[in-house]
This record gives structure tokens, C-alpha cells and sequence, in this order.
């Protein structure tokens, strides 16, 4: 059998339509029943959905031990993703960076990361006990965003850190920005590290034409990629990819974590997506990239507002750059990022991925087609027209570059008190706070609170930032370390 | 052998006509697009299933789209018209001397090409020379142009498919600016009867007031159309369609079959209910 027939096929899709066919009398759960016992549900959802929202049972395999439908499924994801093997993820990436960290560093052991990563990564330094060496990412500093690390800079952390364990990169970042992968496999594996890459928003880099190169294409060691985000399977499922790895020991380290009752939805929108993605993600993502330039360029023709593209990668923190990525600096219209966000959904029903400081990020996928873009585009000339205003005054985005002081769990688990937030100056914080979106930690347990830190939460909750994290979900209070 | 075209107007109501033959049937990039022949009401254009128009009761439409506005202001001479791809609302307007300018923005050249062929009673003024049609999203083209039309008429399909951008906040904020400051805006405005359709009323007739002072609705009785009871909105920067002197429409001598202009003064006493839905803004049930 060749690879392309191969790729057709989806097993764990088959193996529900079989057992939908076979009309089972259920007498184990979901209690629903098939649907049946729950008709509201029917009515909102269908049918069609409820009837294989079922239990792992011999026919339809176990995700905790895969050993038919689902091992079949999850190779051929392996193979459509140049991978040694896939594991399917349905606690979201969240749980497929968890596992990328878990599976390469134990309690004490360091790694090497930027400190604009997504929560989940210090979340799984908390439960694993690894030290984070940050490395500074760089930041542009007109649109207020982090970039990407640079080889020189993860060079001399690795010269500081020979004993460190691993190298963790976000590839590409929400805003696009990707690293010089390859230099960095060849990097680390020279020194015995692993590399592991956080690709949530990088799924189509695999199977598009004209994109920066993808983690495994690279040599990466792991990547967590968001079939959900870019690939078109249901929110919550995404996929674990790793090359050169022990499977059982990482399907070991995902079970620690891992639900024992693993949805079929998520998992068969998984199967269905790969197999769309490995028969036409090419032309779907040359088309979404056309949609993303044609956007682009209409966008800046309005004035003020200002759609980035592969010129950044004049700086050196700029590899390369995912034109399928729309954002947009918005503050030459003297509206900060997250204004234009709530602009867009409170006025004109239009939903965008996030806004922060200084920009928004519109995802364009394959659900897109001209009509939507052209609706995105005639808003933003209106906010223009009926909303600009002088944009002296709006704070920039800036990297705060955090001071550890402790390792995240140490903190995290350690004595602690509250203090009112503002009073907190100097001390070490015993906990996240993260604006959301993007969800990347102001403040992660372990670093020093600083009166730039202080000033800075006080003014994205005043742009309308949700603020998240800290046990006192008021924030007038935050936890600190003891002593 | 019975032939019969029918439309769901809601899920529990059906409409039906009885067909002689079809005469086109052809999926564009954008739509499926049908043109029937029938007894009762002529030849008839359906887009994705939906009776767009009839050659027997079209009049009543067309009449109402172009000589409300026109009545309000005859001084009128460039005009934007989107959708409209069957003709004959050109068909209306260039009766009018004083028009200089139309501009014709229709998605879906396919809709023109079947009406040039097969509905030559509504689209043969579209050769006109005043006339320039142009194949784009009606949202396109009206977000570069500002203070550019003396009126508007949009003349789309329902919020539903191609043309739900032309019932969004962003386009009529757009058509405010791609007029002048004495400008009109006309559009097809759904129908207050069954509730999906009273929705799209709503939500239209709200959006358009948060931009221009004079929002006024006025019917008609559409027999094709879902319930009968179809309305239509006309905003105005300027004029108030029941403040102005008709008697400069009547000095033009054009004979019309459903308009005139006692007509022009009685539509825009609307049905109680229908009053009702138009003020209770949608922000209310919930």
C-alpha cells in the first residue's frame, strides 16, 4: 500500500460508523444512552453526534493503550506529519506541552525557554518540579510584541546552562514570528538537549506551500501541534508529535494527567482532519494564505492601522514569518488592541482571536472565504472613521523581563500570605497572572513583582484585559512567598 | 404530470407554484440560480430556492425600491445600486432624465447573464449608457467611496448566503459615508410577519438608525414573497419622505401600475405589530 491511498483512510471514523450501523444496546455509559435519554441535547447537538458519543470498548480501542483503530489512526497522523509517532490530545495542547515538558525534564533538571511561553509550560514546571532558564525573546518595539529566540542568545544560555535538559520554542508565536528551527536542533543535539516546540498555532506549516519549515521537518525532538486551531478538528482535540522519543514512555507520561474516559468526538475529528489535511491542506492553506494577503493589503490600505508581514524579518529575533497570520498594530488610530477587539464583537458581530496592547490577531483558516473578509475589513474602516482618536497617551507593549528567584514549584508550593497587589513591590510572587487573551504570564510563581509589573496590570484591566490566575480572582490581593 | 416549484417560507409553511417548465438551472461560485416558467406568475428568477422575482407581480417591487425615493428627492442624479441583478430596478430608474450616474454592484454576474437572456422584460435597460455595472461585494465597493451618491438602493437577497454583508452595521455605516450629505439610503427590508424574517427586520432597521437621522418603513403586498407583507427602509440625511412636495414627481408625467403618490403618503402608515417589532430593539429579549 502506498502513503497517499493510505492516507485515506480513517479508521476511528470507520470504526464508529461500523459500530452506529451495528445498532449496539448500550448497557454501559455515557448514560445518555446514544441520545436517547437526554432529547434537549439531541435537539441542540444532533443526532448524528450524540449517536457516537461513546466509551472506549474493544472495537472502538482506548486512547490509554492504544492497540487497534486508534494505534492505526495515530500512525497515520504520524506519517501525514513526517512524525515517528502522533498521540492524540484531548485535554487540549495544554496537555500536549505538558507532556513535551514532563517527557524531558524531571524535578530540578533546567530548560531552556523564552518567558513569552503559554501558561501551560510553567503550569507543567509547577507539577514537575524543572528550573526555567529564560531567555530573553527580543521585542519589537513599535508593535510591543515578543519575537522569536536567536541562536546567539540560546547559545550562550546553553553555554551557562551545558546541564540543562532541554530547549522549549514557541513555533510560530500567536503573532507569527517564528526561530531558525533547524540552527537549533543542530544546536542542541550537539550538546545532548532535546528540543521541543510548542507549534499550537502552526498545523497548516506542514502540509501548505510557502510556509516557514515545520518542527518535525526540522528534526525537533517534540511538537505539540492545535489540529483544533488551524487543522479544523473540534476544539479541545489536538495532536503530540514526537521523532526519536520511547512511545511507551511518553504515552506513560501523557496518562498521568490524561482523562481515562477519552471523547470519540474529539478523537474522530481528529482522524477525519488529518485525513483532510494529508488529501487537500495544500490547496486549503495556498488558499487561506491568498485570503490573509488580500486582507493584508486591503487593511493597509485603510491608513493608521498597520498589517505586519515577512518585513520584520529585517531583525534578527525574526526567522521567518506566517503570512496565514493576521495581525494588526492598531494604535496609530489611538485605539489600543483590545478596544478594537471589543469594538469589533460588541458593534459589528465580529469575533477575533484576541486583542492585547498594541495589536489584534484575526485567525484565517479554511472555514474562511472573501465574504467574511471583506466584513472584517469594512469594519475596521469604520471603527476608523467613527472611533480614531489621538494616539498619544496609549502605553506600548513592553517585554518585562522577569527576575526568577525561585523555581516555580518551590514557590508555588511553598509558605505564602497575601498582600494587597499594590503593596506587593519587591516581593516574590507566589503565583500567575496572565492577561487574557493571550494567555501568556505578566507574572509566573517565583519572580519578583516590580512597581513596572504593578503599573503595567493596572492598565490592561482598564483596557479591558481579562485578568487570570491568582487565587483571589479580585486581584486586590496577591500571593506572595514567605520570608 | 404536475410540475411544482415550492419555497419553505418557514419550517411549518410552504409556498407553491405550479411550474410549466425550467428554463435555466446553473450553480455559480456564489449560488444556485433557477428560472422557471409558469402559469400564474410568468417566468420567475430563484436564487438558492428563493423567489427573487416574478414577472407578473415584479412591478410592485421595483415600483416601490426606485419611486419612493425618487419621489422624495427628484433632484436625484448619481445612484448606487447593489444587487439587483435581475434589471429592473434600472429598469425604474433610467426612466428618469435626471439621473446621470448609475452604478450596478451585483455579486454574481451569473444572476445578470441569465436575466439578459431570459428576463429581457426586467433587464433590458441595462445597456444603458448611464448604466456601469460592476461584479464585486456590494461591501467592497461602497467602503473606498465617500460622498459620492445622491442615493443608495440596496437590493439584495435575504441575510442569509451572499448577501448577509449588506445587512451588517459595517456596510451601513459605509453607505452613510458613500453618500452626500442630502443623500438617501432605500433597502429591501424583510418582512415583520414570521419570525425569522421579522429578526432580520429588526436588526436591520437598528443598525441603520444608529446612523441616519431619518429612518422611516413603508410596505407593499408582494404576492410571491413570504406572507405577502413586505417592507422597505429609507434613510435620509436630509429629507423626510413625508415632508416633501410630491407635486414635483407628478410634473415628471411618468405612469407608474402600483405606485402614485397618495400611494407615496398611505405606505408608510405601518400595521400596529409591525411598529411594535420595529422599536423593540433586539437588545430587549434579552
Amino acid at each position: 500500500m502506498n502513503g497517499k491511498l493510505s492516507q485515506k483512510k480513517a479508521p476511528l471514523a470507520e470504526a464508529l460508523a461500523r459500530y452506529r450501523k451495528n445498532r449496539i444496546v448500550p448497557f454501559d455509559v455515557p448514560g445518555h444512552k446514544q441520545g436517547k435519554g437526554n432529547p434537549e441535547l439531541v435537539e441542540f447537538l444532533g443526532a448524528q453526534c450524540l449517536s457516537v458519543d461513546v466509551n472506549s470498548m474493544k472495537p472502538l480501542d482506548n486512547l490509554s493503550h492504544p492497540s487497534s483503530v486508534i494505534k492505526e489512526a495515530e500512525a497515520l497522523a504520524a506519517e501525514a506529519f513526517g512524525a515517528d509517532n502522533a498521540f492524540f490530545i484531548v485535554g487540549g495542547t495544554s496537555a500536549a506541552v505538558q507532556g513535551m515538558v514532563m517527557c524531558s525534564c524531571k524535578r530540578g533538571e533546567k530548560i531552556i525557554m523564552p518567558r513569552n511561553v503559554h501558561i501551560s509550560a510553567i503550569n507543567a514546571l509547577v507539577l514537575c518540579g524543572a528550573i526555567p532558564v529564560y531567555v530573553n525573546p527580543g521585542a519589537n518595539e513599535m508593535l510591543g510584541i515578543a519575537l522569536g529566540m536567536t541562536v546567539d542568545n540560546i547559545r550562550m544560555a546553553m553555554d551557562e546552562n551545558p546541564d540543562a535538559k532541554a530547549v522549549f520554542l514557541n513555533n510560530p508565536t500567536y503573532y507569527g514570528i517564528c526561530s531558525d528551527l533547524e540552527a537549533v536542533v543542530e544546536l542542541a543535539h550537539s550538546r545532548g538537549m532535546k528540543v521541543i516546540v510548542d507549534e499550537a498555532h502552526g498545523t497548516h506549516f506542514y502540509f501548505g506551500e510557502g510556509l516557514p519549515k515545520a518542527a518535525m521537518h526540522c528534526g525537533a525532538d517534540m511538537a505539540a501541534v492545535s489540529m483544533h486551531k488551524t487543522g479544523g478538528s473540534l476544539t479541545q482535540s489536538s495532536l503530540l508529535l514526537t521523532r526519536s522519543m520511547n512511545p511507551g514512555y511518553v504515552r506513560q507520561i501523557l496518562c498521568l494527567t490524561q482523562t481515562t474516559s477519552a471523547s470519540y468526538l474529539l478523537m474522530v475529528s481528529l482522524d477525519i482532519s488529518r485525513r483532510n489535511l494529508a488529501l487537500r491542506g495544500c490547496e486549503t492553506f495556498a488558499r487561506v494564505l491568498e485570503l490573509a494577503e488580500y486582507a493584508r493589503q486591503e487593511i493597509n490600505k485603510i491608513g493608521g492601522y498597520y498589517a505586519y508581514s515577512t518585513e520584520l524579518c529585517q531583525d534578527q529575533a525574526v526567522f521567518a514569518f506566517d503570512r496565514t497570520k493576521l495581525s494588526i498594530y492598531t494604535r496609530n488610530i489611538g485605539l489600543a488592541g483590545i478596544e478594537v477587539y471589543d469594538i469589533l464583537r460588541d458593534e459589528y458581530d465580529i469575533q477575533i482571536e484576541f486583542g492585547d496592547i498594541g495589536n489584534i490577531l484575526a485567525i484565517i483558516s479554511v472555514g474562511d472565504n472573501e465574504r467574511m473578509v471583506e466584513r472584517l475589513v469594512a469594519a475596521l474602516y469604520e471603527i476608523k472613521r467613527r472611533y480614531a482618536k489621538d494616539p498619544s497617551g496609549l502605553l506600548n507593549n513592553e517585554y518585562i523581563a522577569p527576575q526568577v528567584i525561585l523555581p516555580p514549584q518551590n514557590a508555588f508550593y511553598g509558605e505564602h500570605r497575601f498582600l494587597p497587589l499594590k503593596e506587593s513591590s519587591g516581593h516574590v510572587s507566589a503565583e500567575f497572572v496572565m492577561c487574557y487573551p493571550p494567555g501568556i504570564p505578566v507574572l509566573a510563581p517565583g519572580e519578583r513583582i516590580t512597581d513596572e509589573i504593578i503599573d503595567y496590570i493596572a492598565y490592561a484591566e482598564e483596557k479591558g484585559c481579562l485578568l487570570t490566575g491568582p487565587e483571589d480572582a479580585t486581584l486586590a490581593t496577591v500571593k506572595i512567598v514567605e520570608g | 404530470m404536475e410540475l411544482w416549484f415550492t419555497e419553505i417560507h418557514t419550517p411549518n409553511v410552504r409556498f407553491s407554484i405550479k411550474v410549466d417548465r425550467q428554463l435555466y438551472s446553473y450553480t455559480s461560485e456564489f449560488q444556485r440560480i433557477d428560472i422557471f416558467e409558469s402559469q400564474e406568475f410568468g417566468r420567475i428568477l430563484t436564487l438558492d430556492g428563493l423567489m427573487m422575482v416574478a414577472e407578473k407581480d415584479e412591478f410592485i417591487y421595483h415600483d416601490m425600491i426606485v419611486h419612493v425615493p425618487m419621489a422624495t428627492n427628484p433632484e436625484i442624479k448619481r445612484v448606487l445600486l447593489i444587487g439587483a441583478g435581475d434589471g429592473g430596478a434600472v429598469r425604474e430608474l433610467t426612466r428618469y432624465d435626471g439621473i446621470e450616474h448609475i452604478d450596478m454592484v451585483e455579486i454574481d454576474k451569473e444572476v445578470v447573464k441569465a436575466c439578459r437572456e431570459y428576463l429581457p422584460s426586467l433587464s433590458y435597460k441595462l445597456s444603458d449608457p448611464r448604466v456601469h455595472l460592476h461584479f464585486e461585494d456590494g461591501l467592497k465597493f461602497v467602503r473606498t467611496r465617500e460622498n459620492e451618491y445622491d442615493l443608495i438602493i440596496v437590493d439584495s437577497t435575504d441575510p442569509f448566503g451572499p448577501g448577509e454583508g449588506l445587512f451588517t452595521k459595517e456596510f451601513y455605516g459605509n453607505c452613510y459615508k458613500a453618500l452626500k450629505a442630502d443623500g438617501i439610503l432605500v433597502n429591501q427590508h424583510e418582512s415583520p410577519y414570521y419570525p425569522e424574517d421579522a429578526l432580520a427586520m429588526n436588526r436591520a432597521h437598528q443598525r441603520i438608525k444608529a446612523f441616519f437621522p431619518i429612518c422611516k418603513v413603508y410596505q407593499a403586498h408582494i404576492p410571491t414573497y413570504p406572507s405577502g407583507h413586505w417592507l422597505f427602509g429609507l434613510a435620509s440625511k436630509q429629507y423626510d419622505p413625508l415632508k416633501v412636495d410630491l407635486n414635483r414627481w407628478e410634473r415628471l408625467g411618468l405612469h407608474t401600475r402600483y405606485y402614485n403618490t397618495d400611494l407615496h403618503k398611505g405606505c408608510f402608515a405601518l400595521p400596529t405589530y409591525a411598529l411594535e417589532l420595529l422599536e423593540h430593539g433586539e437588545d430587549d429579549d434579552e
